[in-house]
């Protein structure tokens, strides 16, 4: 009896789960040739760019590639060493190397970074490195004085290695100090770590905006009888309908300083004219826009939810000897957790990496992470770091999606 | 059991009436009073109001005319969770998200009992359906018969005076429904409260109820214990609706007090008892149960009128047999004879003479 339990086979004395396991292949196969396209879809469009972005935050070789005899001297003598004339020797053959090449524009770039002013250092030295002769250190300090900063020769060691945490380091406010420590980066330079705070409050603003706004509509929603409901449905969606653009616009239209709003209030004597309300450029204005445009997605999957609750629990509460006030929240809000969770932890994450409406509406206090990681793309074009600052986003909002998970439980969410 | 004639009623529908759209009266003009202990039972075909009945008695709808009185008191315009009134659900509405015990605490809780007197209260309304074990349990996991328990339980909980039942067995198979009637029923005995109970099941309806009031079209067509409503049914829907029933059509001959005589539209004559007929030469329906028909000339009254009858089908349904036979014209006139030792066997193609005691065939008004 307990043999026959230990191990079932199937008629023909083949061990069942075997069996089972051969039977369920085929039907394997074929799944996997249904997902195989969206897989590969999504490897390539998603997960090696998002590798890549992970690799670029720890990698940057455009400075160690361009010095290879720098690299190789900053190998035998170890930090603190002095720099002797073995090492000019090597900057000027690196020099030659990278005007040859030209690579010292990249390689300056890269060191400009940490040091100020040294991309132009590069290039002009680099620019007269044929002319350079021994002896090296001398040479090279009559044309260009600057290269005896001590500061220059540490960024140069850290960057000849080209796997390095230091973007993680300028993302978190910190920086090395002249022994090579990690310390934070003086007051007024600080800039991350508050933006980071800004973006996760005003995600969390938001998200508590929306879900208070969209409640009782997907309530309304789930109600209304199906005529007036598919009415009602059109308005919420047609936010989605409409370009991102076209919506920041006209809410710049309503709400900046002369926009209608103001007007109004100044038609109708409720402020003076000096006394206009700043909705615009600022926080407030990145608050009011990105909930318009991310209160669909509460919406939505709070109005699936509800429309599968039937009338008859709260009735029953009612019966029961509930207020409707107890009965809503005994019985209803409980219920509808899972779109709640969903909803808010869509927009959440979605406002998380908001950029447009922040960019436009936003002035300087409504920027968030996103602006700045867009500004390190397009204008500082210090990938690295933005990369640096993507990453930590990510981590950010996958901290948010285990908290969600511990809380209420992934599988209980309901997004559609 | 209390008639609901004699005074006051515990419930009083007083001229209701309902829309809801302003266009058309879903109940016409609905006069009801229920007795206090009564088990009444509103049955009907479906769309014939007995839901939106339960509603409005239970608050989650208004009366768009007319009084409701629950214990001398008009209850119009009080909101639902103050009328003390059970309900059992179709669908049993017990929350998922609550265990079985936290669902029975509920209503006592929302009422401001102590822990423990809810533990208690909670603990022997479990006991009351044999659910003790389960009360810790989630809704999702117990099936549906327990979970029919559960809903029974928690709307007894509290102790009201009135519970009201909205199909609550439609959900089960027939073994388990027949045996939740009986509990039902003996919970009802031993409660003493009083049920109003929705039902399309005419068999439920008469195995249940006190009174059963069959609706139709918005209004109560006959409101009648079950042997009443079965025998003596009112009108060709009760008729018709309440078990199974031939019908033949024809025009009253001589009319004598107790007694009729109707000429079919074939020429036969028959003998019914006059129900909804006043006057000789008026339309009719004659209504025959199948088990009152009679073949055997032995079991007939003195001078009763026996008709010709052609076997066409004769149906072996253990206890009984169910023979099918062309009578004046139609071919699905019934008979039912019990299957008793030495019971005639009849044979398809055979050629018979039937009848029935007047009082067993109902002249109504024809539909
Ligand atoms: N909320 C509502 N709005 C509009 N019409 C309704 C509503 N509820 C019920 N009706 C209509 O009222 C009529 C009676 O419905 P009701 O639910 O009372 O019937 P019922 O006798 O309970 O039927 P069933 O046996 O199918 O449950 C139906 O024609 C139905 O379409
Ligand atoms: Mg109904």
């Amino acid at each position: 009896m307990t043999d026959a339990t230990a191990q079932l086979t199937t008629a023909d004395g083949r061990p069942l789960k075997a069996a089972l396991a051969a039977s369920m292949a085929v039907r394997r196969r074929r799944a996997f040739l249904l997902v195989a396209p969206l897989f590969l879809f999504i490897l390539i469009s998603f997960i090696i760019p998002i590798g890549q972005m992970l690799l670029q935050s720890v990698h940057n070789d455009t400075f160690s590639s361009a010095v290879p005899a720098l690299s190789a001297w900053f190998d035998e003598n170890p930090q603190g060493s002095e720099i002797d004339e073995a090492a000019y020797a090597a900057l000027a053959a690196d020099l030659k190397l990278m005007k040859a090449e030209k690579t010292a524009g990249s390689a300056g770039t890269r060191i400009n970074y940490d040091v100020a002013g040294t991309r132009s250092l590069f290039t002009s030295t680099a620019r007269k490195a044929d002319k350079l002769e021994a002896p090296f250190k001398e040479a090279i300090l009559a044309a260009e004085p600057k290269w005896d900063d001590p500061n220059l020769w540490r960024a140069m060691r850290s960057a000849s290695n080209p796997y390095t945490i230091d973007f993680y380091l300028a993302a978190l406010d910190m920086t090395r100090d002249e022994t090579g420590a990690i310390v934070a980066v003086e007051e007024g330079q600080a800039i991350y770590k508050k933006l980071f705070w800004r973006t996760l409050s005003l995600s969390l603003e938001i998200t508590a905006l929306c879900l208070l706004l969209g409640f009782p509509i997907a309530h309304l929603l789930a109600t209304l009888p199906m005529r007036k409901a598919m009415l009602l449905m059109i308005l919420v969606l047609l936010p989605f309908w409409t370009s991102l653009l076209v919506r920041t616009t006209s809410w710049m239209v309503l709400l900046q300083s002369q926009g209608v709003l103001n007007d109004l209030l100044v038609g109708i004597g409720l402020i003076d004219d000096e006394g206009r309300i700043q909705m615009m450029y600022n926080q407030t204005g990145t608050i009011i826009a990105m909930t318009h445009i991310l209160l669909p997605f509460t919406i939505l999957p709070l109005y699936s939810v509800m429309k599968t609750i039937p009338p008859s629990y709260v009735r029953a509460a009612r019966s029961l000897g509930a207020t409707s006030w107890t009965a809503f929240r005994r019985v209803y809000l409980p219920q509808t957790l899972p779109g709640i969770g969903a909803g808010g932890l869509l927009v959440f994450i979605l406002a998380m990496g908001y950029y447009i409406t922040p960019a436009l509406v936003g002035g300087a206090d409504g920027q968030m992470i996103s602006n700045m990681i867009a500004f390190h793309m397009q204008k500082s074009l210090n990938w690295s770091l933005a990369a640096a600052l993507a990453a930590m986003l990510l981590a950010i909002v996958l901290i948010f999606f285990w908290i969600y998970d511990r809380l209420v439980g992934i599988d209980k969410m309901k997004l559609g | 059991m209390t008639t609901a004639t004699n005074g006051e009623g515990f419930v009083v529908f007083d001229h209701v009436q309902k829309s809801y759209d302003g266009e058309t009266l879903v109940v016409k003009d609905l006069n009801l009073s229920i007795g206090k202990g009564e088990f009444l039972t509103m049955l009907g075909p479906s769309g014939s109001g007995k839901t939106t009945c339960l509603m409005m008695l239970a608050g989650f709808e208004t009366a768009t005319n007319g009084k409701i009185l629950l214990d001398g008191n008009n209850i119009n315009d009080m909101p639902p969770h103050k009328r003390g009134i059970g309900m059992v659900f179709q669908n049993y509405a017990l929350f998922p998200h609550m265990t079985v015990g936290e669902n029975l605490a509920f209503p006592l809780e929302v009422r401001g009992m102590g822990k423990s007197e809810r533990e208690e209260k909670v603990k022997r309304a479990l006991d009351m359906v044999q659910m003790g074990a389960f009360a810790n349990r989630r809704p999702a996991q117990l099936s549906g018969g327990q979970q029919q328990r559960i809903a029974l339980a928690r709307a007894l909980v509290f102790d009201p005076k009135l519970v009201l039942m909205d199909e609550p067995l439609g959900a089960l198979d027939k073994q388990l429904r027949e045996h939740m009637q009986f509990e039902i029923k003996a919970l009802h005995e031993s409660l003493g409260i009083t049920v109003v109970y929705v039902t399309h099941d005419q068999g439920e309806a008469l195995t249940m109820s006190d009174r059963v009031a069959v609706f139709n079209d918005g209004r109560i067509q006959q409101l009648a214990p079950p042997d009443e409503l079965y025998e003596r049914p009112k009108n060709s829907f009760v008729a018709q609706f309440i078990g199974e029933n031939n019908k033949l059509p024809g025009k009253v001959e001589t009319l004598d007090g107790e007694t009729c005589t109707v000429r079919l539209q074939t020429g036969e004559l028959i003998d019914a008892t006059p129900v909804n007929v006043r006057e000789v030469g008026q339309e009719t329906l004659v209504s025959i149960r199948p088990e009152r028909v009679e073949f055997k000339p032995e079991m007939m009254p003195p001078g009763a009128h026996m008709i010709d009858a052609e076997v066409l089908e004769v149906v072996y349904m253990g206890d009984i047999f169910r023979t099918r036979m062309r009578v004046a014209g139609t071919e699905d006139f019934v008979m039912k004879s019990r299957n008793t030792l030495g019971q005639t066997k009849l044979h398809p193609g055979e050629k018979i003479r039937i009848g029935w005691h007047p009082q067993d065939a109902r002249a109504l008004d024809p539909m």
